[in-house]
């Protein structure tokens, strides 16, 4: 990755709510960040944080009653996808401003920006082939007959190590094991060759092994392709091994950003100190308990005011903490931290 | 699959046999026999028999035998094609069915296809519209439909339709068809007549399958390849009717198997209200009279029709949900 190439997507500011009789809940919140081309970002935070509505507002499939209220998410599409890029001169869409279901969005959704699903045996149906769900990725965006897919599609399986593809084409996704499945679901994924992949949690239903075999094909797959990927997890070990930047979410804002060597050496904000804290490494003695982060995740209908880690945070300050909202300021070369220990900047409001 | 209608198959016989058991007993459940009932209604028109009479009439119909001599003599018959002779009216059984077995078929195929064709697109609307007008409405009227009893439902539309058209709804054919053979003018006067009680018979069964349509497919529209089929770029519409529609049907298709027989038995108060040429207010007067060969034949027809209707099901089942096939082999 180098900083001198223009970001693939740019997402700014963006606020995702969910309109529901009991309330507004603030999924997303006030999000900005930068996936450069060919980089693996990382998203990580405690579950409910946001980080699935994040994604799911990028590739506009937020479902009701979910809206993506304010915020703008440039993409830039491949130079071939022109029609999309009728009157923008720096070659961005915002993806916000389209219909969701309309052809913009689906020529993008798919070809230019892939989903890998937290659980592949879900986002199979049961009772179509694995091979007629790829095929039908590509016939959606390439201008290929069906022998020509079924090629495509059995290159594909074999690309992501499957083996035997034919005939694992005329299966159904509950014949095939948790890794294989998986895999499937990375080859229907990458069946347009995306420029960026978005990855739900993709190894969270598989056992460790499998996960580590299912790391490494994306990390060789993604250097093939020269792919950008958002990878969310909460299993920061998993960021470790994967992820270049990290982007650290919690009560739908961006706390905390960075390349993955600073954040993992030397966090600044107090959130993602913590929750290093709450990982297991060989240097914890056994039998200790693994600390974790005190007091639990605020309903969603009741944000806290100020800075939405206060009520949790060991070094928050009365009177300026719960009163305004950090802004996602740079503090050093690397780091951009929403956070008053480093700066004073906050959300006017 | 194919392997899986075989063993369907050789479980008919089985089937068969046991329901010829029931249906046998429960025809005779009844105090008394053919006889009685035959003595009450010439004791009602003031004439009777006397005693060496009445034994006769018993021999001659073997009722005087016992039970299990009776049963084994009905099934021999029915193997060998025989229904018997309805004590009642005096003809055989099987001329008696087969007039009217044709129109209930029919009547019933026409009610299935209706309940469908409106029942599955409305359900779809609704779960893919879920809280807008035309859901409620339908909503509203799928209550309406499920709480009116169908010979209400009958006596409405004859009414209505008599009074505004004045048109006699009543019956499957017009007068100068209803003892006229087959011809081309009598099979176009049936569909003119049969639609309606297909409608009347049909609406209640189309208000329950499009709320178990709608339910289903709300349930199926949440599921995680819903979601992953719109990151694949797939038009709303497409992706709903390859994916979840086809996931919302599938519990629906083992319903086919009790519906067919249900269409059959559930129409004869409809049947009696609009005076319908069908089997089902035969096999009523058939168990008032306790014209017993009658309804053994017909409750016989019944239970076939279950296990081809059951048959029918699971098959179309294997068919469409790899699932069952891959459990079944
Ligand atoms: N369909 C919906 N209706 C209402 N609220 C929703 C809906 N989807 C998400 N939310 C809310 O949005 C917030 C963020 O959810 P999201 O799924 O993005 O969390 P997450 O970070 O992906 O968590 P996890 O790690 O459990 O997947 C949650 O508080 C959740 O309650
Ligand atoms: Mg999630």
């Amino acid at each position: 990755m180098s900083s001198e190439q223009r970001p693939i997507l740019s997402v700014r500011d963006l606020k995702t709510y969910f309109f529901l009789d009991e309330g507004t809940v603030k999924a997303v919140d006030g999000v900005s960040f930068d996936v450069y081309p060919g980089q693996v970002v990382g998203i990580v935070g405690e579950s409910g944080c946001g980080k699935s509505v994040t994604v799911r507002s990028v590739l506009r499939i937020v479902e009701k009653p979910g809206r993506i209220v304010a915020g703008e998410i440039f993409f830039r599409p491949r130079k071939g996808n022109g029609r999309l890029l009728e009157g923008s001169q720096d070659g961005y869409v915002d993806l916000a401003r389209l219909d969701a279901q309309g052809r913009e969005m689906r020529a993008i959704r798919g070809a230019e920006i892939a989903l890998i699903p937290q659980e592949p045996m879900a986002a199979f149906s049961p009772v179509h082939t694995i091979g007629d769900q790829i095929m039908e990725t590509i016939l959606l965006h390439q201008a290929v007959n069906e022998e020509e897919a079924r090629r495509l599609g059995i290159e594909r399986l074999r690309e992501v190590g499957i083996p035997n593809p034919e005939q694992r084409m005329e299966a159904y996704s509950w014949e095939l094991s948790g890794g294989l499945r998986q895999r499937a679901m990375i080859a229907m994924a990458l069946s347009c060759h995306p420029t960026l992949l978005i990855a739900d949690e993709p190894t969270t239903a598989i056992d460790v092994t499998t996960q580590a075999q299912v790391l490494n094909l994306l990390r060789s797959l993604q250097q093939q392709h020269n792919m950008s990927i958002i990878f969310i997890t909460h299993d920061l070990g998993v960021i470790a091994q994967i992820a270049e930047y990290v982007l650290v979410m919690y009560l739908g804002r961006l706390m905390e950003t960075g390349p993955v060597v600073d954040i993992f050496h030397h966090p600044l904000h107090p959130y993602t100190r913590a929750l290093l804290k709450s990982i297991p490494s060989v240097y914890t003695r056994s039998r200790t308990f693994l600390p974790t982060i005190e007091g639990s995740i605020p309903h969603p209908f009741n944000r806290p005011p100020g800075c939405p880690f206060h009520p949790r945070c060991s070094q928050f300050t009365a009177g300026i903490c719960d009163q305004k909202t950090p802004l996602l300021q740079p503090v050093n070369e690397q780091q951009s931290v929403s956070c008053f220990l480093y700066h004073r900047r906050a959300e006017e409001d | 699959m194919t392997q899986y209608i075989i063993k369907r198959l050789l479980l008919l016989p089985l089937l068969l046999f046991i329901f010829s058991i029931f249906a046998f007993f429960v025809i005779q459940a009844p105090p008394g026999d053919f006889v009685t009932s035959y003595i009450a209604e010439l004791a009602a028109s003031g004439s009777s028999m006397d005693q060496a009479q009445i034994d006769a009439l018993r021999a001659m119909y073997g009722l005087d035998r016992p039970m299990y001599i009776q049963y084994l003599k009905w099934v021999g018959r029915i193997i060998r094609g025989d229904l018997g002779v309805s004590l009642d009216w005096q003809r055989p059984n099987l001329e008696l069915i087969s007039e009217r077995l044709m129109l209930t078929v029919a009547l019933g195929l026409l009610t299935f296809c209706f309940t469908w064709a409106v029942a599955i697109p409305i359900g779809i609307y609704s779960a893919t519209h879920q809280y807008s007008f035309f859901d409620y409405f339908f909503t509203v009227f799928n209550y309406f439909g499920v709480a009116t009893p169908t010979f209400m439902t009958a006596l409405v539309l004859m009414w209505l339709a008599f009074q505004y058209f004045g048109v006699s709804v009543t019956g499957l054919f017009s007068p100068q068809y209803v003892d006229a053979p087959w011809t081309w003018g009598r099979v176009v006067d049936l569909l003119r007549h049969l639609w309606l009680p297909a409608v009347i018979l049909g609406l209640d069964g189309t208000a329950r399958l499009a709320r178990i349509m709608r339910a289903n497919l709300l349930d199926e529209l949440n599921k995680p390849y819903v979601e992953m089929a719109r990151a694949k770029g797939m038009s709303e519409w497409k992706l709903v009717l390859k994916y979840p529609v086809r996931l919302a049907i599938n519990p629906l298709i083992s319903t086919i198997g009790w519906y067919l027989p249900l269409i059959f038995s559930g129409s004869v108060i409809v049947a009696t209200v609009l005076n319908l040429p069908t089997i089902g207010p035969m096999l009523l007067r058939a168990l008032t009279n306790q014209d017993m060969f009658l309804a053994g034949a017909i409750v016989l027809i019944y239970c076939g029709l279950a296990v081809i209707g059951t048959l029918i099901s699971d098959i179309l089942l294997a068919w469409l949900d790899p699932r069952i096939r891959m459990e079944e082999s």
